[in-house]
């Protein structure tokens, strides 16, 4: 057995370029429905895993899809965004509590969500360091997130503009780092969590300027009347809220109608929830409320028709590679046919002959084998991630 | 060992196709001899070479090796006859390209279970390639070898099982006289030293004078 099995080791170690040219197909032809199914098996147990544990989402008219994602997955939010009162409204049906989610800005790469306290209640979110922000400008850090800005306690996170067209000015705010969340292996690993005032900040809807009642402040002073004092621009603007500053910052507005991208509504009870679904569904057509779930099923229940017809189209794809790999290992017989008459001149047997052919195809297939799995593997151990790097 | 080796008695082969019939009416050939082989291309040559070595079994008559008829066995025990007993080099050397020098010199020990690998063999195998000049080349594969290594490696091969009777089917066709000559030498020691006959298959009238006998095979018949 070693004998045949040394022979046939050295004919696909010779003939590298056959082996790994067959090797690379079959494992790829074995590798890619497995992991195809393992992909979208993790993708789909992932999806509806944080899908089932949002019962209730509210945003702004638009793609089901869209909002969902970026609800769940913190992905670049709609254009369209909803008024404040939104979260209000929930929470007076006294039906359930609304969470608000503002998505729009970033930190170095990392999606800044601004929301409230009751987020890492309702997703059971707990810190590894520090605590949870308790003052205006303080910031959180997923597992992920303080690992990918090189941040920790005590360090600072800077917020990138929205884009290289935000000439409403939204500066940079320097935010502290107060906690680091433990990792969840969710989306919440990769966020900047600030509380919802906070993002407003960012966006320049809340601020802080030197007093201008100060006499270090009036030569930036236009004009006084009536309470309401203009300034130039030589009034400065904080982009850092600090123990000294933080009483400097106002609302300029009405907060209410202040902008976040969606609101879970986590109602007290299943009967709860019906009411309030109830509710929006006979109410208001400027915002639209969904049950994540059956949003993911139906994209999941998509994600299950392509790998389905990509199986079909492998399968096609196999039976075609293995015809074409037994074509050429029967063109490869003939072609040593004087080699099989020697070894039969030599003393050869017709087993041993056999066993040298069969034990080729054996460590090629068992080879392939080997890294179908491996590559299944390591799909299945990254899937998590591949997946969510897809969904954004 | 007996004083006949091989014996042939009132032989007859035809191919299937073609219509080729050898027939040979007797051959005694003895321990150490050395015959040589000859006669027109088409003659039969390889045919009784593949006859004695119980490659092709005759239609009628008796093939006695070493006191065995060799026809008489199964096709499995001819093949395990051949590798203890035989050793067989051929024109065209017939050496696997996959296999490096040493590994093609254990070929017969790898692929017939009737010998054993073992260190002894691989051993062996060893030193007779140092003994015609490849000691250096054992790992080497057969495309970076010369017309004459290949040869002189196809020898060591048939010697590596200490054969009883050795064939040769024009083992020095393809060589130059120096080469030729390298390998017969080779050859025809083994056999004095072992008391193996030696049959070969040979054109080469320079080397015919070289045999104890030379036998024609149409003369064979009669």
């Amino acid at each position: 057995m070693n004998d045949v099995l040394y022979m046939a080791w050295r004919y696909v170690r010779y003939h590298w370029g056959k082996t790994v040219v067959l090797l690379a197909s079959i494992s790829l032809i074995l590798f890619l429905p497995v992991g195809l199914h393992v992909v979208v098996q993790q993708g789909a147990e992932m999806l509806t895993g944080r899908a089932k544990s949002t019962p209730v989402l509210i945003g702004p008219k638009g793609s089901a899809v869209d909002l969902t994602m970026s609800a769940l997955y913190f992905r670049h939010p709609n254009p369209e965004s909803l008024p404040y009162r939104e979260v209000t409204r929930v929470t007076q049906t006294g039906l359930a509590i609304g969470i608000p989610l503002h998505l729009r800005y970033t930190a170095g790469g990392q999606r800044i969500v601004g929301t409230t306290l009751d987020y890492f209640e309702f997703r059971r979110l707990n810190v590894e360091r520090g605590r949870l922000m308790a003052m205006l400008g303080e910031c959180v850090l997923g597992a992920k997130a303080a690992r990918a800005l090189q941040a920790d306690l005590g360090a600072h996170v800077l917020s990138s503009p929205a884009g290289a067209f935000d000439v409403a000015g939204s500066f940079p705010l320097k935010m502290p780092v107060v906690g680091v969340l433990e990792p969840y292996g969710t989306a919440d690993d990769e966020a900047v969590f600030v509380d919802l005032k906070t993002a407003w900040v960012i966006e320049g809807l809340t601020h802080g300027h030197m007093d201008v009642t100060k006499p270090e402040a009036e030569s930036g002073v236009l004009a006084r009347e009536e309470g309401n004092v203009v300034a130039n621009a030589s009034v400065l603007s904080y982009t850092e809220i600090t123990s000294q500053n933080i009483d400097s910052f106002h609302f300029h507005g009405d907060p209410d109608t202040f902008p976040v991208d969606a609101v879970l509504a986590v109602p007290k009870d299943r009967k709860s929830g019906i009411l309030l679904r109830g509710r929006y569904e006979e109410g208001d057509t400027s915002v639209q409320m969904l049950v994540p779930l059956r949003v993911i099923n139906e994209l999941v229940e998509t994600m299950f028709s392509v790998r389905d017809y990509i199986v079909m189209a492998g399968v096609g794809v196999g039976v075609a590679t293995f015809a074409t790999a037994a074509l050429v290992f029967m063109l490869s017989i003939r072609l040593r046919r004087r080699e099989i008459e020697t070894i039969r001149k030599i003393g050869g047997t017709r087993r041993r002959l056999v066993g040298i052919l069969a034990g080729e195809i054996v460590l090629v297939v068992a080879a392939a084998i080997s890294i179908a799995a491996a590559l299944t593997f390591i799909v299945s151990r990254f899937g998590d991630e591949m997946v969510r790097v897809v969904a954004g | 060992m007996a004083d006949i080796v091989i014996e042939v008695k009132n032989l007859a082969f035809g191919y299937r196709v073609g219509g080729f019939c050898l027939s040979v009416r007797a051959l005694r050939i003895g321990p150490g001899e050395k015959m040589a082989v000859t006669g027109p291309s088409g003659s039969g040559k390889t045919t009784l070479l593949n006859l004695l070595a119980g490659i092709f079994v005759p239609s009628a008559g008796q093939i006695r090796v070493l006191d065995i008829e060799v026809s008489s066995l199964s096709a499995e025990d001819r093949q395990d006859f051949r590798a203890l007993r035989m050793g067989l080099v051929f024109q065209e050397f017939e050496l696997l390209e996959y296999l490096d020098v040493l590994d093609n010199v254990l070929l017969p020990c790898r692929v017939s279970p009737a010998l054993h690998f073992h260190g002894e063999v691989r051993a062996r195998a060893a030193e007779l390639l140092h003994d015609i000049g490849l000691g250096d080349k054992l790992h080497r594969y057969p495309g970076s070898l010369s017309q004459g290594e290949r040869q002189r490696v196809a020898v060591c091969r048939a010697l590596v099982t200490k054969p009883a009777i050795i064939f040769g089917d024009e083992p020095t066709g393809n060589l130059d006289s120096s080469n030729r000559d390298h390998v017969m030498e080779i050859l025809f020691r083994y056999s004095a030293d072992t008391k193996a006959p030696l049959i070969v298959v040979t054109h080469d009238k320079e080397l015919i004078g070289r045999f104890d006998r030379a036998v024609d095979v149409r003369e064979l018949a009669a």
